[in-house]
């Protein structure tokens, strides 16, 4: 770990150098990693909103069974534009925002490998959405088919949304892929002399992975969607078994992209969980070589699991047989990273500033999420709980109390660095502590629900699932208002409302993004500094 | 790492970025409304907008690279940025790779498993007694189920003429790899230019293939999965070839005119090689497994 490191700094280096473009094209021309990372997290925070909106009008609806506020057709527009916005808006980019920010920081480069193609990734996003987005409003309205978007709902009962849904992808996939391997050269080849592999922190390392699996799975949802789109408006067939084809196809080819996905969404709040553990407990990181290997094998294996999503759609035995084996043999990797913050944190000075808060919730949290991904990989169980909400449970335990408390998490641990001020804690630990009790109201009934059969994207339920979902969706407007707290925080301190931050800001942290200024000043690293 | 601490070189603002962004909505945008206007009796303006994407696209490639190459000519770049463009552009022929394996798959999928099982195998045979009985599960799918029919396209005659073409443009485009290295500037020339040539009169038999299947074969975009896999593997791969003969012309035009590249520094020329030869690689793929087998 690269916690012994003192990045030594050559005095009077170009750490001053701060002539700084003015005005609005900053940020449009901008080639600067930290100006480029502070618009993809601005981006996804902005995302994060809309899609909770919408998430909003889902629980409107189920607050009560029967039909409320929007009929089917709709509900099913806002399930799907809900899940497209908060995969490849909000969790995506704003991982890609804290790479750019972190990654040339704590390896010691001047930027990132290709600061021109940084600038065109972000700004293809906005883009993307612009188009998906555009389809609320269109005649026949938005996508409907969920974010899997499987055919035939995608092909023959879709409207023309389709085509904008399946371009505006295209845009995503073109930025993830440009993003990721500016990411990929940018660890590969910029790293400072004497940053060797394993002196690496582990944010890093994790993200070289996800970009790697980023670079593997992002062309094959490129391939899918073109399908779709040739399938609906060129005659194809390839989802269409008149024709020779086969709707399951479909799934094959999705879900080959879509669990890797899943862990291109987890893998870098691994590493974030990685850094601010040691830096709390005041402890390096516990097993530092084992969460590389454990990381690498979790990216291999993704690759290998993806029949767990079609248990329930016909395929050979054997097929399920190898997919529940192969589904369950991530889950010792995923235990191993576990077992190793918690040991990290055994017999360490401790403290619980609110980082720290969101990773330890983070622990428990994404654990629980897991382990019922154990429960639903297990072949005859999840012919059960397959499309009911206990799934719905399953990967929102992951994604939000996962995902985003990770990504969370890291903006507290950063934010100091980025504007030079501490945030409030109090604010903060009020942000947390609602933020934690809302989202388990919202999401822990779910598995009870689930359970009970409850199905997944309908707008209407049975009688006895009523007071869970009234709860549930009270829990959802507490936690989207929660998030206010957040953006609150987040403002003061880039108004620079606050504390000084020290240049370690944190008692514990090591490396070398904590060696430089708060805030870290417009051009870090121009000479390499030598690590040690 | 270079121990010679050459400063890497981080551009100043750029506003071909986000001009980019701008041509890529366009055409995004256009694409899509195109798709769905067409043949519909109002028609629209999508076509206009995807073609002015398009149009701001190209501007600003040349905009863009032009900008490179003059930084890149007047020594901003050291070796350690040269070694940034060639990873990126290796894992950017890696995601190439990964967008054809999903159409390869497809195929492999259609041919082992979807077909066979629509014909009643495995243990499908009620899939197949009662809904299609008279389907007959035999690759190339020539009547589908539902009863489209079309003829397959022998992969002797212009496939197997069109692989000899690729292959003789890789040992021609290798010549012109070893005369910039050599520095014999007039071999590289007329081999470089040799390779653009084969790769557009490949692309020009494949034109005729098409005119033929559409016309004699009845083989179309619609017929089927047969036919599916057939034009979005060839087609895409088409499409790759031009974009690939495009770079190699521009490349060539550089030589010429502005007798640009020297022999050991000459990335932009190496870029559009391996893009070349992974073409290449993609018509084997494709010849062995769309045409011959
Ligand atoms: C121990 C690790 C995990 C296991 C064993 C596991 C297993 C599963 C299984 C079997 C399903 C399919 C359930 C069904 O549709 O019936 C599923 C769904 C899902 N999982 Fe996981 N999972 C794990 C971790 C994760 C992680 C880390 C994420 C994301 C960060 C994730 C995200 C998802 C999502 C989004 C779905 C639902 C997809 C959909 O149908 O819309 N899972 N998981
Ligand atoms: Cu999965």
């Amino acid at each position: 770990m690269s916690t012994e490191q003192t990045g030594a700094l050559h005095p009077g280096e170009h750490l001053d150098h701060e002539h700084k473009p003015r005005g609005i094209t900053r940020w449009l021309y901008s080639t600067n990693h930290k100006d480029i990372g502070t618009l993809y997290l601005l981006f996804s925070l902005a995302m994060l909103f809309i899609g909770g909106s919408l998430a909003m009008v889902i629980r409107a609806e189920l607050f009560q069974p029967g039909l409320q506020f929007v009929d089917p057709h709709f509900f099913n527009q806002m399930t799907t534009v809900h899940g497209l916005v908060m995969v490849f808006g909000a969790v995506m980019p704003a991982f890609v925002g804290l790479a750019n920010w972190m990654v040339p920081l704590m390896i010691g480069a001047p930027d990132m490998a290709l600061p021109r193609v940084n600038n065109w990734s972000f700004w293809i996003l906005p883009c993307a959405f612009a188009i998906l987005l555009s389809t609320l409003f269109m005649e026949g309205g938005a996508p409907a088919a969920g974010w899997t978007f499987y055919a035939p709902l995608s092909t023959t009962y879709s409207s023309d949304s389709t085509a904008f849904f399946v371009l505006a992808v295209h845009l995503m996939g073109v930025s993830s892929i440009m993003g990721a391997i500016n990411i990929i050269v940018t660890i590969f080849n910029m790293r400072a002399p004497g940053m060797t592999w394993m002196k690496l922190p582990l944010f890093v390392w994790t993200w070289l992975i996800t970009a790697f699996l980023l670079i593997a799975v992002m062309p094959v949802l490129a391939g899918v969607v073109t399908m779709v789109l040739t399938d609906k408006y060129f005659g194809t067939s390839f989802f269409d078994a008149a024709g020779g084809g086969d709707p399951v196809m479909f799934q094959h080819i999705f879900w080959f992209f879509g669990h890797p996905e899943v862990y291109i969404m987890i893998l870098p709040a691994f590493g974030i969980i990685s850094a601010i553990i040691p830096t709390f407990a005041r402890k390096p990181l516990f097993g530092y070589e084992s969460m590389v290997v454990a990381t690498a094998s979790i990216a291999i294996l993704s690759f290998l699991v993806w029949g767990h999503h079609m248990f329930t759609v016909g395929m050979p035995v054997a097929a399920e047989l190898f997919f529940m084996y192969a589904t369950m043999l991530i889950a010792v990797p995923t235990g191993v990273k576990v077992f190793n913050w918690v040991a990290t944190m055994w017999r360490g000075s401790m403290t619980f500033e609110v980082p720290m808060m969101f990773a330890l919730a983070f622990i428990v949290l994404f654990t629980i999420g897991g382990l019922s991904g154990l429960m639903l990989a297990i072949t005859p169980a999840d012919f059960q709980y397959q499309d009911t909400y206990f799934v719905v449970a399953h990967f929102h335990y992951v994604l939000v109390t996962g995902a985003v408390f990770g990504i969370i998490a890291g903006v507290y641990y950063w934010l100091p660095k980025w504007t030079g001020v501490m945030y409030s804690e109090r604010l903060a630990q009020t942000h947390f502590w609602c933020s934690l009790v809302s989202v388990n109201i919202l999401f822990f009934p779910m598995h009870f629900v689930g359970l009970a059969g409850m199905p997944r994207r309908i707008p209407d339920y049975a009688l006895q699932f009523a007071d869970l979902n009234a709860l549930m969706s009270i829990g959802g407007l507490l936690f989207g208002l929660s998030q206010l707290l957040f953006v609150w925080g987040v403002v003061r301190c880039m108004r620079g409302v606050g504390d000084k931050a020290s240049d370690r800001v944190w008692e514990g942290a090591q490396g070398l993004e904590w060696e430089i200024p708060s805030p870290a000043p417009y051009h870090t690293f121009e000479t390499p500094p030598v690590v040690k | 790492m270079s121990t010679t601490h050459q400063r890497y070189y981080v551009p100043h603002d750029s506003g071909w970025p986000i001009f980019g962004a701008v041509a890529l909505l366009l055409v995004g945008y256009g694409a899509a409304s195109w798709v769905t206007q067409a043949g519909k009796p109002e028609g629209g303006n999508g076509v206009y907008i995807f073609w002015a994407g398009i149009a701001l696209l190209v501007v600003m490639l040349f905009g863009w690279f032009g900008t490179v190459i003059r930084e890149s000519t007047s020594g901003l770049y050291s070796d350690q940025l040269d070694r940034s463009f060639r990873q990126c552009m290796a894992w950017f022929i890696f995601s190439e790779v990964m967008f054809f394996l999903a159409f390869f798959g497809a195929l492999f999928y259609a041919r082992v498993i979807a077909v066979p099982w629509l014909g009643g195998a495995g243990n499908n045979a009620m899939t197949g007694e009662l809904l299609w009985p008279q389907f007959d599960a035999v690759w190339p799918v020539l009547k589908t189920p539902g009863g489209t029919e079309t003829q397959p396209m022998p992969w002797s005659g212009i496939p197997l003429i069109n692989t000899l073409i690729l292959l003789a443009s890789s040992v021609t485009l290798q010549v012109a790899h070893t005369a910039i290295e050599l520095g014999n500037r007039a071999r590289l020339k007329v081999f470089l230019g040799l390779t653009i040539v084969l790769g557009a009169v490949f692309l020009g038999f494949q034109v005729y293939e098409y005119v033929h299947a559409y016309r004699d074969l009845g083989l179309r975009l619609d017929s089927g999965i047969y036919g599916n896999t057939f034009f979005l593997l060839t087609g895409f791969h088409g499409l790759h070839v031009t974009i690939g003969a495009i770079l190699l012309l521009v490349i060539w035009l550089r030589i010429v005119i502005k007798d640009h590249f020297t022999a050991d520094k000459h990335f932009g020329f190496q870029a559009a090689a391996w893009y070349w030869h992974f073409v290449d690689v993609v018509w084997l793929n494709l010849f062995i497994f769309v045409y011959v087998l």
